[in-house]
């Protein structure tokens, strides 16, 4: 047991929270936060269990770095998306229309309708 | 109660699979790698070109990962111009009067600047490189684009497509010349391996900076479209 | 054993922290904790003896990912706000 791999052990927990929140909590922008808490999970238990007797491994490190700039990417990403979905719906989950309230449906409704 | 029994079932399946990961973390933990990859790294860094074991892993060993995550940054970039529309680039509302922010980004944008070109220098033999230095740049993007400085060049156009594609044309460049030249697919020429790691880590620097400072400018403009801003404002 | 103690403790503050983003109530708050943890996986980064991941991990996951999710939150969660049903406004003593 070596404190990289009390990391390795720490990125499974963080797996394990992430995947929770990920599955149960409603609001996107809250479940993107906890996809990218399991990829930091990822990230640590790749280099955590790669340098597990102690000395430094630049190959799983120089994987990370690309992997950190990647999701970043896809953050930025699905941040736009999300924002393009609520302008268009209303709405800040993927719930059905009829289970949320209908007048932010409504209203978005009419601005679509509006010229551009 | 339903909702009550779907959360103790998911608790449950979540905690199974985080135990599971966790036996199989400490099973590998116990074996013995079959390769011994730092002592390879150290024993090969000579012909890399550079100094620094991570940046010969990501710019020469394992250059077809970078080639491949440029050209996905590349993609999502595009996917995320192609979401917004650009007419609010100058938002007024985004150009800030507060005097204390405006002091600070006099000093503030500059500095980043050099820190960005330092950490890309330094990327040959220190930590730094290419990765570091584009998210500093795009930081400062960012902050100048908070700020409300007019950023022409991230309108569509010349310039946004020339930053944009940039770092993946140059990069795929180099692989296309190596391997038209007879060597393999990515090998760089002995004699320029250091001049072209630098001018690849160059526009990677551009392309990295330039991708993640139009995903975050797409971003706003749905936003700045509600009515609801318009009326606070 | 004083470097366990500091891993030991660093990973209590990573998970913890993990824990307070997926549960506040407050969107804002969420975000906030998510920067926080951003910042001490930079020092997990340096304990793991990868300094390039650390200076990537402080400018991006500190600095981009806080703002673009700042921003974010600040568009989503104002106009729930305004609807009527926002509790996010409610949470934010808790």
């Amino acid at each position: 047991m070596t404190p990289s791999l009390l990391y390795a052990f720490a990125g499974v927990a963080l797996c394990g929270i992430g995947l929770f929140g990920f599955l149960r909590l409603q609001h996107l922008l809250r479940k993107l936060m906890a996809f990218n808490l399991i990829g930091s999970g990822v990230f640590l238990v790749m280099v955590g269990l790669a340098q597990r007797n102690g000395q430094p491994d630049p190959v799983p490190q120089a994987l990370v770095l690309t992997g950190i700039v990647v999701a970043i990417a896809a953050t930025a990403l699905a941040v736009v998306l999300i924002r393009r979905y609520y302008h268009l719906s209303g709405q800040t989950t993927l719930a059905e229309p009829a289970a949320k309230s209908a007048r932010p449906k409504a209203r978005s409704v009419n601005r679509e309708g509006a010229p551009e | 109660m339903s909702r009550f029994l779907g959360i103790t079932v998911l608790a449950a399946v979540c905690l199974v699979f985080a135990g599971a990961l966790m036996i199989t973390v400490w099973q590998i933990a116990g074996t013995q790698a079959p390769v011994d990859l730092p002592g390879l790294l150290a024993d090969n860094l000579e012909a890399s070109g550079v100094e620094h074991p991570i940046t010969a892993v990501l710019l020469n060993f394992r250059s077809y990962d970078t080639l491949l995550e440029i050209g996905v940054l590349v993609i999502a970039g595009i996917a995320g111009i192609s979401m917004a529309n650009t007419a609010s680039l100058e938002d007024p509302e985004l150009r800030t009067s507060d005097s204390l922010l405006y002091a600070l980004q006099r000093w503030f944008v500059p500095l980043m600047l050099v820190l960005a070109g330092y950490l890309l220098w330094a990327g040959s033999d220190r930590p730094g490189g290419a990765f570091q230095a584009g998210a500093v740049l795009a930081a400062s993007g960012v902050m100048m684009r908070l700020g409300g400085i007019p950023m022409e060049f991230l309108r569509p156009g010349v310039l946004l497509r020339l930053g944009l594609a940039l770092g993946f044309s140059v990069f795929l460049l180099v692989a296309v010349v190596s391997a038209m030249a007879g060597d393999a697919f990515l090998a760089y020429p002995d004699a320029f391996t250091k001049p072209l790691i630098l001018i690849i880590e160059t526009v990677l620097t551009f392309s990295i900076a330039m991708v993640l400072l139009a995903l975050f400018v797409s971003a706003p403009v749905n936003g700045a479209e509600e009515p609801e801003e318009g009326e606070s404002g | 054993m004083t470097e366990w103690l500091l891993d030991g403790l660093l990973v209590l503050a990573l998970l913890t922290t993990a824990v307070a983003v997926l549960a506040s109530r407050n969107l804002f708050r969420a975000v906030v904790m998510f920067i926080a943890f951003g910042l001490l996986m930079a020092l997990a980064w340096v304990r793991l003896q990868a300094p390039d991941i650390a200076l990537a991990e402080a400018a991006i996951g500190a600095g981009l990912t806080g703002v673009l999710l700042l921003d974010a939150a600040r568009h989503l969660g104002y106009n729930r706000g305004r609807a009527g049903d926002g509790d996010d406004q409610g949470g934010a003593s808790g």
